[in-house]
């Protein structure tokens, strides 16, 4: 059977893995079912939180140039999305990178027959991020349906969203790989929600500098601005080749900097 | 009062030893303390939706005064960087507050002392940072008055002690709760909203600004912050000073009280 279709039967091959490291993942986490209230209540204060800041720019009658109070709830929704990507996937990963390279455990991982970035990526998952992701998801539909652009053009959001979620995980994992240097940096998931935070807002709430940094350096704007205006109907197609040109680099680079980091590995005294 | 010399020699020693020791260990870890530096860009990125708002439409703060306030956020914020119940929590769960019992010290000033090495190792970073940002923007650039500059480092020092006293009273929690750091998430997030962190406060509605004041959070971060900038009126400063003292002694008692407990139910390992 593997002989004849080599490569759907390797396809199937890692998503029974990495559903075995999920459940495994779920299993251990399932030992603190208390904490789901708490990562609930919390995600909701969060939320309420960030309306509530959001609220206080329209208050003042400031608000953000060509963002109705409705429409910049998609932005919001988004932020929210990606917050449940970062619990639920990034972080629980980045801990074990770290802990496999000060421990020297990396080895075991480097001798399976499956590709390394993908099980130092994708090994843990934590159901904890799941509230966000719920409220985020819910967030972008009000938004949509609020401000008028419920339509099935709105669906075409779904590119640059995808895109976001690889440029995600590859900012996510070029900073994790400098772990393999830097050993201890557990916190290298903060750095990364400090500047994610600058998706809150839509791109046109910053000053010029901002923007052009949050646009070509830290490639915040499109994780949240640019699939909220392709959802909302103003975008155009440059925007949206463009976002996935932008997460297929930043995919290719995370891959390059991975194999240069591997190079650099010692074992436990690195 | 040969006792009293004593005493006092001892805990010095104690100290500066603690210190020390804290102090080599933080900065074996440097770029991990450069990375929590740059995580702290919150405080930037705020700086710059506000400005932009309040050059837009009157907010209640003005823009020049935005970026002193940010900027002074971001100092507060480093000054006061509290994580002791991450710390607790992994002593209790793997029962390494074992060994920490046998010795005659109470556990809680090797933590402190950790926290406060970790402040100087962290200096370092913080200058370079502060220096980047004012040539990256020099019309930003304002020299405190010394008194200023006195009365911020006061407040920063009673903002940090408050919030390590009110962590490690969540971090008690650890003796009956497996995992005390989710309770800690939701006492950051009241942080903060609550402490101008996310915004000024005379950005919010007067009346919600007014039960805020009576939390402890204005005064970690928004109390300092004004300080820095020279502008805080006496009677808010009497205000700060009575509320802090207030939920500091609360959270002193409560602390206290759970760390006995808490200590009768501790059973090592598997606690």
């Amino acid at each position: 059977m593997t002989t004849t279709h080599p490569i759907p039967s390797r396809a199937r091959q890692i998503a029974r893995t990495i559903g075995l490291f999920w459940s495994t993942s779920l299993a251990a986490e399932a030992e603190y079912r208390g904490n789901f209230v708490v990562a609930a209540l919390s995600s909701a204060g969060n939320l309420f939180g960030a309306a509530f800041s959001m609220w206080l720019f329209y208050r003042a009658g400031a608000g953000f140039p060509g963002w109705s109070g409705a429409e910049v709830l998609v932005v919001l929704g988004l932020f929210s999305l990606w917050t449940g990507v970062i619990t639920t996937v990034l972080t629980p990963n980045l801990s074990r990178i770290v802990t496999h390279v000060t421990e020297g455990t990396l080895e075991f991982v480097l001798l399976r027959p499956l590709d390394s970035q993908l099980q130092v990526s994708l090994r843990a998952m934590s159901p904890w991020g799941l509230p966000d992701l719920v409220f985020g998801a819910g967030l972008i539909t009000v938004g949509v349906v609020a401000s008028g652009h419920a339509s099935p053009a709105a669906l075409l959001g779904i590119v640059p969203m995808l895109s976001a979620l690889v440029l995600l995980y590859a900012l996510w994992f070029m900073l994790a790989t400098t772990a393999i240097w830097f050993t201890k940096i557990y916190n290298a998931t903060e750095v990364l929600r400090g500047l994610m935070d600058a998706g809150r807002f839509p791109i046109q709430a910053y000053p010029l500098a901002f923007r052009f940094v949050f646009t070509w350096v830290v490639p915040v704007a499109f994780l949240t601005t640019v699939p909220a205006e392709v959802m909302l109907g103003r975008s155009n197609w440059t925007w949206l080749i463009g976002s996935a040109g932008v997460a297929v680099v930043a995919l290719l680079l995370s891959r390059l900097i991975w194999l240069r980091a591997l190079r650099s590995y010692t074992g436990a005294s690195g | 009062m040969r006792a009293l010399h004593l005493a006092l020699r001892l805990l010095w020693m104690r100290s500066r030893g603690l210190f020390m020791a804290s102090y080599a260990y933080m900065t074996e870890y440097r770029a991990e303390l450069l990375l929590w530096a740059l995580s702290m860009s919150l405080s930037f990125i705020l700086m710059g939706v506000w400005f932009e708002a309040s050059s837009r439409a009157d907010v209640g703060i003005t823009p020049e005064n935005v970026v002193r306030y940010f900027f002074s956020v971001f100092l507060v914020r480093q000054l006061t960087v509290v994580w002791v119940v991450w710390d607790v929590e992994e002593q209790v769960r793997l029962g390494k507050l074992s060994s920490q019992l046998l010795l005659p010290i109470d556990p809680v000033w090797r933590h402190l002392m950790g926290h406060i090495a970790e402040r100087f190792a962290r200096l370092p970073f913080v200058v370079v940072l502060v220096a980047l940002f004012f040539a990256l923007y020099p019309a930003a650039f304002f020299v405190p008055s010394p008194s200023s500059v006195g009365l911020f480092v006061l407040l920063s020092l009673g903002a940090f002690l408050l919030r390590f006293i009110i962590q490690y009273t969540v971090a008690m929690g650890c003796f009956w709760l497996e995992r005390a750091s989710a309770i800690e998430t939701l006492h950051v997030l009241l942080y903060m909203f609550a402490s101008g962190a996310i915004a000024p406060l005379e950005a919010f509605p007067v009346e919600v600004r007014e039960v805020l004041m009576l939390t402890p959070f204005p005064y970690m971060i928004w109390l300092p912050a004004r300080a820095l900038m020279g502008d805080v009126d006496v009677d808010v400063l009497w205000r700060g000073a009575l509320v802090m003292s207030a939920w500091g002694g609360f959270f002193l008692v409560v602390n206290r009280v759970l760390w006995r407990r808490g200590l009768r139910r501790y059973s090592a390992m598997g606690a």
